[in-house]
């Protein structure tokens, strides 16, 4: 038995959780150069924690993703300035404690990476960036805010962030913080005191497609570990357990939330990806914007869509999709059975013609050709709360 | 779980019961266990010569595809079908239940070349040392 998708051996880098991972007997694995918990056959594996979420909480160690801090130099509006040449969607509409999904683009109007940009304070942005694009993310901010009235920090290695979701992700965080959870709409974020440690950072984000928060906690183990175990004692109630990157990837994928490297990479722009409702041409210049000018007027090429498998099969990345008289139309960026429709389900890009709804399209799968269908997506929508909007 | 001393085992996980010139072949419980939740087995049909060494199924968890190589020449008298819909019977019941395919085997004193059950557990011993190292 060997894994297909088994990751490269390097020397991946550790969260400071990573010690208690191991001690809970997690399954450990390479994700973009970061030694990461993939399942916790002690939370009842991949499936068990995915449906945990869904339906109780989870808790997620997502300190591997960076952050870059954005702020005012000399005079006020240059980290403004700067976050909206940097990124695609409109910073200036952001309120003091309010979340944007945006991304960074090349000047060719593909991805350097996805981002959540937070405004922080009056002239203050967060940027949550991706682990596996840390460096090239910190390397490229700095580059390209140089001649802004900026200052950049870089601290990725400065918080330790816990993802707290699912619908009684908030019932078990209530517990651990002075912090009123329930004016914190989703997307945007407060601070407050959590598990005694004053004026952390609380987001009411996340990668799940499910109502949940990101903390941001100082990256010590023993405070990293401390409030790990608080988090996990206060949600026992509500059936917590610990999350792995496993269950991530089938929550986002429900979701179809994109994944850098699957969905978007410097090879794939905006268009194409499907993100123009975070893409704002109209908000003035910024980075790829003339590149996606110019592939808007020309008209895409491919297409992402979603595929359900119609017949026995798994379709996974890299898969090649063709129609009906066998020509390669397309590829799959990621595919995995979905644990709450029971159903095998797939992103992958295909030419606009076949993207309709209902589309008959055939997934290689070790040299045989599945059929597959195109679906409505996102494959899974939570149902809001009004307080949850 | 333990592993059956009237089995032999391969490096890569799989188990071969021989009873004869019929051998019985499926994965190892250490196998599921890195495999995870099991969704999906794909099965070679009866007739279908397998080669020692050369991947005849695959075996797929929700996160990954795994390859599943012969331990012996031989030929297929009879696939699990039961596991067609019940793949989680791999997590379950590996070393019985989780059989994947009956072969008749080409020489069935090949078989006798794999490791037996207490090499095989301190062939995983340290295969689990690897990895919290």
């Amino acid at each position: 038995m060997e894994s297909v998708n088994s990751p490269a051996n390097s020397t991946p880098r550790k969260t400071p959780l990573n010690a208690l991972h191991r001690r809970l007997g997690a399954k450990m694995v390479n994700f973009g150069g970061w030694d990461m918990p993939v399942e916790y056959p002690s939370s009842g594996g991949l499936m068990a924690e995915h449906k945990a979420v869904r339906s109780g909480v989870g808790l997620f160690d997502v300190s591997h993703m960076g952050d870059i801090r954005i702020h005012t130099g000399k005079k006020p509006g240059g980290a403004l300035e700067a976050v909206q040449h940097l990124t695609m969607n409109d910073a200036s509409k952001l309120a003091i404690g309010q979340a944007q999904y945006s991304a960074m683009l090349y000047p060719k109007g593909t991805f350097v990476d996805d981002v959540i940009v937070h405004r922080l304070g009056e002239d203050d942005y967060l940027l949550v960036i991706n682990a596996g694009t840390r460096e090239k993310d910190v390397t490229w901010v700095k580059q390209n805010t140089a001649k802004f009235d900026c200052v950049v920090e870089d601290l990725s290695d400065a918080y330790t962030q816990l993802a707290i979701q699912g619908p009684r992700g908030v019932d078990s965080l209530r517990k651990l913080t002075d912090a009123n959870l329930d004016v914190v709409k989703n997307y945007w974020f407060t601070h407050g005191t959590v598990c005694g440690l004053k004026n952390m950072l609380i987001a009411r984000t996340g990668y799940t497609g499910e109502d949940g928060f990101e903390i941001y906690v100082p990256s010590d183990v023993a405070t990293s570990e401390r409030v790990w175990n608080a988090v996990i004692e206060a949600g026992k109630e509500f059936g917590i357990v610990p999350c792995g990157l496993g269950a991530r990837n089938t929550l986002r994928l429900e979701s179809k939330m994109a994944l850098y490297g699957h969905e978007i990479s410097e090879a794939i722009n905006v268009w194409e990806a499907g993100l123009e409702r975070y893409c704002k041409m109209e908000k003035g210049d910024f980075t790829g914007r003339a590149a996606l000018e110019r592939a808007r007027t020309a008209g895409v090429q491919r297409m992402l869509v979603g595929l359900e498998m119609m017949e026995r099969g798994i379709a996974r990345e890299g898969y090649r999709c063709m129609n009906e008289s066998g020509e390669v139309i397309g590829v799959v960026t990621s595919g995995s059975p979905s644990p709450t429709l029971g159903k095998n389900i797939a992103l992958a890009y295909v030419p606009p013609a076949m993207s309709e709804l209902g589309t008959p399209v055939y997934v290689e799968i070790r040299s045989q050709r599945c059929k597959a269908q195109v679906v409505a997506t996102p494959f899974y929508k939570r149902l809001r709360k009004a307080s949850a909007n | 779980m333990g592993y059956p001393t009237e089995y032999r085992y391969t490096k890569d996980h799989e188990w071969i019961e021989a009873k004869g010139d019929v051998g019985t072949i499926g994965i190892t419980d250490y196998a599921q266990h890195e495999l995870g939740d099991v969704v999906f087995v794909e099965l070679p049909a009866a007739g279908t010569k397998l080669e020692a060494g050369k991947t005849f199924s695959s075996v797929e968890s929700v996160k990954a595809v795994s390859e599943i190589y012969a331990p012996a020449n031989g030929q297929v008298v009879e696939a699990n079908t039961a596991l067609q819909n019940k793949p989680e019977t791999i997590n379950t019941d590996p070393h019985g239940g989780g059989w994947l395919v009956k072969v008749k085997l080409s020489k069935p004193a090949e078989v006798n070349s794999l490791m037996d059950a207490a090499a095989y557990e301190a062939y995983v011993e340290e295969k689990k040392k690897e990895a919290s190292a």
